[in-house]
Parts: C-alpha cells; sequence; structure tokens
C-alpha cells in the first residue's frame, strides 16, 4: 500500500517535467516499476551523443546519486555515486595519489558535450583511454554495483573487495551496456598507486606499418609501455610510466631497441600528448564529419587503414599499438569500414543523427543477437531502459 | 546434507540408448560407461564430495560439443563440463543422472602471435601449457593458480582464477581476450578475439566465473606479457597480524604494488618449516613474503622502500633475497603450505574468502573464538595484497560427524567474511561447496536476477545443475513481471 502511494506522490510531482531525477533507490524503484512507457536512461547526459540515437522518450537521470559512499585508499576501493562526475573523481582520487588507471577519456570535445560526464556512464560506455592495453578498460575495474533493473527492482553485484568471484560477474555485464539493462545508483572500481612519473619516447618518420611494427617490438619488450600510439606526420609514441629510476632505465633500453630518430618528451610534455591522444583531439575538430573508432589485431592496422583510404577520403590515428584506430570519415562510411576491418569491431562514435538510425555499433551474428536479446530481457523484460539505443528494436 | 537435484528416473531408463546416441556423436571409445573407467570422474579437488555420472563423454572438437549438447537439449538431458577437475568447490561434482563432458582432449595450441602478444589454445591446455609454449621467448601467461601444472585454461575461464600474482597481473578475466563457446542449444558463439573489448554486452566477462552454468568454452584467446627483469622477496616476521596487516596498508599507501604479497599465521608458519625447512623464523604471529619483479633498478630501489615501512611496523626479523635460490626458498614454504597443513592432520578443508584487508585483526580473532568453539584447528595462509584469505580447517573425517563439523566450522568463518563487508569467495568459486551459503551475501532478487541470466543462456536449466544457486525455479517462474502500473489508483492521471 505504501508503495502505491509512493508512486502516486511521485507521478504527481514529475508531471510536467521530461526529466525524471530521483533522489533515492526507492523513488528510482518506485519510478521504474509504475512506468508504461519507456525511458532514456541517463546521468548528466553528456554521451547522448555516442550510440544508437533514443529520441522523444522521457528521461530517467540518476544525477541525484551523486555522493561518495566509501573511498579507502589503502583498500584500493572506491564507492560512489552513479550521479559523480568523473572530474570530481579524479580530483578526489588524486589527492591520495591514486588515479583511475584505465585512464577514462573526456570525450567533450568530440561530442560537444559540457564536460565529461559521470561515473555511471563510464562505466555504462565502458570507457577506456591509451592504458588500455596495459592496464585495461573500465571493465576491468569495476568491483560491483547498486542498480534498479528494468524490473523496478533494486539489486547489488559484486563488493567492495578487490577480489571476488561470488556468482556471475554482473558488474563486468554492465560495462558497456549503454543503460539498456540497468539504472546504476552507484558504482565500485578499484583505484590504484598513480606512477610517480612518466616519460614519453617520440619515434619520427615511421610510415603505418613501421610504426605498427615498433610498437609491437616495444609491447613485447619487458619495458612495460603504458601507451602506444602513432599519429600519421605527428610521430609515434610510447609512454613510460613509474618511479624515475625506472623510467629512466627502460627509456633508454628502449631507445637502444628500436634505434632511429627519437625525441624524449618530459613528464608534462608527456602528459599533455596523452591526454591529447585519450580525448581524440585530433579529430575532434571538424563536426561535420563522423568519428569512427575500430578495435582490431594490432598487426593488421596499416592494412585495414589502406584498404579503406583508398575508398573514401580520410583522417586517422592508431592508439592500443594499432589495436585501436581512431578514424575521421565522411558521412556514411559504414560498410566500407565494416567490410575492411576482418575480427573486431567498428563503433560509429561521432555522426549526424540521420546516421545514428544505423547500425552504430558492429552487427552481430544471428546466435549471438539472440543472446543479447535475451540478456537484455531478463532485466528490462518490458523494454523499458533506452529501447533502440545499441541495437534497433531492442 | 548437500542436496543435489533429483535424479529423473525417465533419463536413468534410457542410459543404453543415451550411450548409444553419443556414440553417433564422438568416436566409439569417447563414451566411458562402466563404474571403473568412470572412477576418476566421480570427483573435483573436492574430495568430500563424490558422485559417479551417468556417462562420460570426451569430445575432441567444437563441431562434436555442439551436436553432444544439441542432443541433451532435445533430450532433455543434464550435462556437467569438466576440465582437469582441480575444482576446489565442487564445480565439476557429477550427477546421478547427467553426462560428464569432459574437454581433456582439447589439449592443442592453435596459434602463438608474438607480434600481436596472443596464444589462441583449446581449453583442455594446462595454464602452465601456455607458459610453456612461449617462454623461448621470454613471456608468459600471467595468472598463476597453485593448481597450474594440472588445471586447464577452460577450467580457469569458467572459475575466473587467480593466483599469487594477480593483485599485478589480474585474474584470468582480465587476461582473456576472446573465446569461441557453446550454448546448450549447440549454437556455437565467437566473442572477443585478438582485438580488445568484445562489443555489445560483455559476455565474455559474465562467462568468466559462470562456473561452467552458461556455456562450454571450446577456444581460448588468452593475453601473453613478457616475464620481469627480475624479481626479489622480502620475507617479514612480526610480533602480531595486527602489525603485518598495518605493514601491507602502509606498503600500498606508499603507492607500491608488489607483484605478490603473501601472509601466514602462526599455525601455517610451524606446519609449512617441520615439512620443507625454508628456515622462517618461529617465534612470530605473522610472516609476510613480498615480491617485488621488474627492471632491477626499479626491484632494488623498492626492496629498500618496504623494508623500511616493515621496520616501522615492529618486525621482528626480516630477510631480503640475495640469490634465485634464495627467493625460491622464501617461496617454497608458501607453496607448499596446503600439503604441509595435510602433513600433521588427516584431513583439511580449504576456505576462500575475500574480507577488507582492514578487518584481518577482526576476523582472524573471530577465527580463534570460533576454532575453540568447534574444538578444530585452523591454519591461515592469506593473499594479503587483494584481502583473499585461505583459512584451512584442520580435521580427521574418519571420526563421526567430524567432517560436518568442520563444514560448519566454515560456513560461520564465511559468515563473518561477509559481515565485516567481505565475500564468500575470492577465486575458489562457490560451486557447491558455497551454494548454500549464497543468501548470506545476496538477497533473493539479487540472486533472482542472476539465475534470469541463466535463464537467458539455457532456458531448461540442463548445464551443471546444483551449483552456484541455492534453489532452482523453473525460468519460466523466473520471466514473471510483477507490473504496478496498471493497477494504481487514479487512472485517469497520465502516465509515462
Amino acid at each position: 500500500m505504501f508503495m502505491f502511494r509512493a508512486a502516486r506522490w511521485l507521478i504527481l510531482k514529475f508531471l510536467g517535467s521530461k526529466m525524471l531525477k530521483p533522489n533515492t533507490e526507492l523513488e528510482l524503484s518506485d519510478i521504474v516499476s509504475s512506468a508504461t512507457a519507456p525511458f532514456e536512461v541517463m546521468g548528466t547526459g553528456t554521451k547522448q551523443r555516442l550510440g544508437r540515437k533514443v529520441s522523444g522518450l522521457h528521461q530517467l537521470s540518476v544525477q541525484n546519486f551523486s555522493k561518495v559512499l566509501a573511498y579507502e585508499p589503502e583498500e584500493l576501493i572506491l564507492d560512489i555515486g552513479a550521479g559523480a562526475l568523473l572530474s570530481d573523481v579524479e580530483k578526489l582520487v588524486d589527492s591520495k595519489q591514486q588515479y583511475l588507471a584505465f585512464e577514462p577519456p573526456d570525450l567533450s570535445k568530440l561530442l560537444g558535450s559540457k564536460h565529461s560526464g559521470t561515473m555511471g556512464g563510464v562505466l555504462a560506455c565502458n570507457l577506456s583511454g591509451p592504458r588500455r592495453i596495459k592496464a585495461g578498460a573500465a571493465r576491468d575495474h569495476v568491483l560491483g554495483l547498486n542498480a534498479v533493473s528494468g524490473r523496478g527492482e533494486i539489486f547489488k553485484a559484486g563488493a567492495r573487495v578487490v577480489k571476488n568471484v561470488t556468482g556471475y560477474d554482473v558488474p563486468k555485464l554492465m560495462a558497456g551496456s549503454y543503460g539498456t539493462l540497468a539504472a546504476f545508483t552507484s558504482v565500485i572500481f578499484k583505484v590504484l598507486p598513480k606512477p610517480e612519473t612518466e616519460e614519453t619516447i617520440l619515434l619520427k618518420g615511421l610510415d603505418d606499418s613501421a610504426a605498427v611494427t615498433q610498437m609491437s617490438r616495444a609491447m613485447q619488450s619487458s619495458c612495460e609501455v603504458s601507451g602506444a600510439a602513432h599519429i600519421p606526420t605527428v610521430g609515434t609514441f610510447l609512454r613510460l610510466e613509474g618511479i624515475a629510476p625506472s623510467v629512466a632505465y627502460r627509456r633508454d633500453k628502449l631507445l637502444q631497441l628500436l634505434g632511429g630518430k627519437t625525441e624524449v618528451l618530459d613528464a608534462e610534455n608527456s602528459a599533455k600528448q596523452w591526454r591529447n591522444i585519450r580525448d581524440v583531439i585530433p579529430l575532434a575538430d571538424d563536426h561535420n564529419r563522423s568519428v569512427w573508432r575500430l578495435s582490431v589485431t594490432p598487426s593488421l592496422a596499416p592494412a585495414i587503414i589502406a584498404k579503406i583510404k583508398s575508398q573514401i577520403d580520410l583522417r586517422y590515428y592508431f592508439d592500443w599499438a594499432g589495436g585501436s584506430i581512431w578514424l575521421d570519415t565522411p558521412q556514411g562510411a559504414a560498410q566500407i569500414i565494416r567490410a575492411s576491418i576482418g575480427e573486431g569491431h567498428a563503433t560509429l562514435i561521432r555522426a549526424a543523427d540521420a546516421f545514428r538510425d544505423g547500425d552504430v555499433f558492429q552487427p552481430q551474428p544471428e546466435a549471438l543477437a539472440a543472446l543479447t536479446q535475451r540478456v537484455k530481457k531478463s532485466f528490462d523484460p518490458r523494454g523499458l531502459f533506452n529501447p533502440g539505443r545499441m541495437v534497433k528494436g531492442v | 546434507m548437500l542436496v543435489m537435484p533429483k535424479p529423473d528416473l525417465t533419463v536413468l531408463a534410457r542410459r543404453g540408448e543415451i550411450a548409444a546416441a553419443l556414440r553417433a556423436i564422438v568416436p566409439g571409445e569417447s563414451v566411458i560407461e562402466t563404474p571403473t573407467q568412470m572412477r576418476v570422474y566421480e570427483s573435483d579437488g573436492l574430495t568430500a564430495y563424490r558422485q559417479m555420472p551417468m556417462i562420460v563423454v570426451l569430445p575432441e572438437t567444437t563441431e562434436q560439443v555442439s551436436q553432444a549438447l544439441r542432443y541433451a537439449f532435445e533430450n532433455k538431458i543434464k550435462v556437467v563440463p569438466r576440465g582437469a577437475g582441480t575444482s576446489l568447490s565442487g564445480g565439476a561434482l557429477p550427477l546421478e543422472d547427467g553426462i560428464l563432458l569432459g574437454l581433456a582432449r582439447f589439449n592443442r595450441i592453435l596459434d602463438i602471435d608474438f607480434e600481436n602478444r596472443c596464444a589462441v589454445v583449446q581449453p583442455g591446455v594446462t595454464n602452465l601449457g601456455i607458459t610453456k609454449a612461449v617462454e623461448h621467448r621470454g613471456f608468459y601467461y600471467a595468472p598463476d593458480p597453485s593448481s597450474q601444472i594440472a588445471c586447464t585454461i577452460g577450467g580457469n575461464v569458467a572459475e575466473n582464477s587467480g593466483g599469487v600474482h594477480c593483485l599485478k597481473y589480474g585474474l584470468t578475466a582480465n587476461n582473456v581476450l576472446g573465446i569461441e563457446m557453446v550454448l546448450i542449444t549447440g549454437e556455437i558463439i565467437r566473442l572477443g578475439g585478438k582485438h580488445l573489448d568484445s562489443e555489445g554486452y560483455d559476455l565474455l566477462g559474465l562467462m568468466t566465473g559462470s562456473e561452467g552454468l552458461l556455456g562450454v568454452v571450446t577456444e581460448v584467446t588468452v593475453r601473453i606479457l613478457q616475464k620481469p627483469e627480475t624479481a626479489r622477496a622480502v620475507l617479514v616476521g612480526f610480533p602480531s597480524s595486527e602489525d603485518a596487516g598495518q605493514c601491507v596498508a602502509d606498503i600500498i599507501s606508499a603507492g607500491i604494488i608488489p607483484g605478490g604479497m603473501e601472509m601466514m599465521d602462526r599455525p601455517a608458519i610451524h606446519a609449512v618449516e617441520q615439512f620443507v625447512h625454508a628456515d622462517y623464523p618461529l617465534d612470530v604471529e605473522a610472516l609476510l613474503i613480498v615480491e617485488l619483479d621488474g627492471p632491477q633498478v626499479e626491484v632494488d630501489h623498492l626492496i629498500t622502500r618496504v623494508s623500511a615501512i616493515a621496520r616501522k611496523n615492529k618486525s621482528k626479523t626480516l630477510r631480503v633475497s640475495n640469490s634465485e635460490e634464495e627467493r625460491l626458498l622464501f617461496w617454497a614454504g608458501r607453496k607448499a603450505a596446503f600439503p604441509a597443513v595435510g602433513r600433521i592432520s588427516p584431513d583439511y578443508m580449504c576456505m576462500d574468502g575475500t574480507i577488507p584487508r582492514k578487518k584481518l585483526p577482526e576476523v582472524l580473532a573471530g577465527m580463534a573464538v570460533l576454532s575453540q568453539k568447534y574444538d578444530l584447528r585452523v591454519a591461515n595462509v592469506f593473499h594479503a595484497g587483494d584481502g583473499n584469505l585461505h583459512p584451512l580447517i584442520l580435521f580427521d573425517a574418519n571420526l563421526d560427524g567430524e567432517l560436518d563439523h568442520a563444514e560448519k566450522f566454515g560456513a560461520d568463518i564465511l559468515r563473518l567474511c561477509v559481515k565485516v563487508g567481505g565475500v564468500l569467495t575470492g577465486e575458489h568459486g562457490v560451486g557447491v561447496e558455497k551454494r548454500d551459503l549464497m543468501p548470506e551475501m545476496f538477497s533473493q532478487i539479487d540472486l533472482d536476477q542472476q539465475l534470469r541470466l541463466k535463464c537467458a543462456f539455457d532456458g531448461q536449466g540442463l548445464l551443471n545443475p546444483g551449483k552456484v544457486f541455492p534453489t532452482l525455479h523453473s525460468c519460466a517462474e523466473m520471466g514473471r513481471v510483477h507490473v504496478s502500473g496498471g493497477k494504481m489508483a487514479h487512472p485517469e492521471i497520465p502516465r509515462f
């Protein structure tokens, strides 16, 4: 009886407003349980232009869940409201010389949004930066969460410990689910000590193929390279992080291993370069064009680019030693791109709205698509959360 | 006592027919049905539980796995997948009316790709087998469960196995790039590959640690790494577990993530020393092994810092390894901890909770109280860096009721772990062992949500039933939606 009354109160309170911003899990649960039409689930909406277009729906935002629930640096855990801003979290953990090792990007310049968004958004989009090749993505650092499912049920998964195999790894499943399974209220992440310093080796004058070969050689060494990117005509970047004597030793070792024309960027310059690479600044300027991200077998990157370049006008750069390709293309190049990548996937990151109705994400084979749909239904049987955000009709 | 799903008598009555049907799918000798030959499969590493399977089948190709599963699906026959059978939680415990699907013949390494720093292997390849295949170029596969000589990579994926180095290098989930798997329907699905992050829902992450309940893995792509240039260890004795625990917290607060950080309590130290003579100090309450790896210059620098932190935390003894032999000697004791305890007691039971590290003194004190209550000894080894505790309960299964008694003690320890904010299992899995304790950690709603995921993969509940979840509802029952929207007062109010 109480539940019904509470739900009615909420409806009256929110009537007329297009965005619902519940303050408690119970309010959120009531809104979902009593809903008769789907929602656009979101944090602060900075990634609305990422993924397939969802429009005309009521917005359900978790931005009021923004408290720090627990930050225990010596336990390496941060439990925080899903609506907390990434930029605030970065400041918070930095004050204890820690960081989110998966290097979540700030895509605001690329997407034309106001800021880098929320922690819930970081998880929902499984964002990660150049350090992905060494440290993993958001999926590798999420430890737990509290959420409300499309059934309106409040549930938890995972815990505030760094090692846990109790039950299915539901937190990982939430990474990259784009708000289609559950509305997160809090997320638990592993935090790690920040490296004391960094340096970057810049190799000059390499073509795509030579660059990928050199990046692979660096990655195969014991030098613990934490970033390997290649920007055509600018250079090939290899980042080293850690304590100063170790960075110096590994820098010398790599220089000797790789040879050629090189330059070494100091900590400040290095950090600046990698922020640019992380945030896709080299391709962020021209909003009339599309931006794609390809995740591919690293050694195949040069051939993939050659194939696409022969068909369309292109700007691009490699991250993850070639495993991640950022592409700037004319609108509507999906077919050409997807026909060129082999194993892997191509995601349309930025495009004119007209092109965000198609397959923004890599289309899946039949059995996998059917399984995906069953997984979606297990959390959201009524299709209330972000319908069509990932796949048309799902 | 453990209750397993009731055997389906109609399935048991068709045993001969089922064996014949399976022989049409795999070569004749790959279907095993005599009690003598099936005996080796009656239990896994958790030997307290035994059950003969109905039939054992050992396929060699993905197509055979697909056909066998489709046959089981169409005929409503339960299937228990099995790798090397080293699970410590009973994950591969057979069912009386089930097919035991052994993946041991999937033992080939398919592709070693140094350029892309990965290897593609079949699921029956051992964990150490991967390292052996790539070490000639200085590479290794990082996760190192203590059973690595025997356990298979397929089993590692099913259990999301860890090891002493996972604080720095991650669990199985962080080192697997892709899999091929077969659903109970026989459908073959590929997730990930040599590229990073499978797109769409992270089903690869979900599969890792799903304990054989969602699908059968038939191929695995793993990340391989170049071995660190050097490794050195510090062996430190402390007057109390509080001091040792504080030392661990201070090391991490100082920004140091060691390659390995292991703790043992007094009973474990004494058992080990008698067994391997690793020259461990006997007059300390806690012993810590901290291993630093990387370039020499980094390791030397960190050894100095760790030593200083240990001294600040009242270390009674402190030794730094000065040779590879000495480093291995430090580890010899820790690595022999389980057999060493096995030597001083007829039986032991290994628990596997994870706790927030700061709760260690509280949990150890609680365990001492429980040890008195149950009148059973307990020795502790502890992956100190990540809070993963392995209490070893010493008992004698030949004494009437003592196994039951030890199990109750173990359950109380795990309840204590959950109470202080920890979890039931850090790396061994739930299996049958901790199945009935799941409600200690999860509400019925939490568990139902996980069960609905199971339904999305296996709607008839045929894959490894009786593991992980204490109660099995039918998927139709799980699917009911409670809609309050239609029942509310004031239907005239517009709703969204």
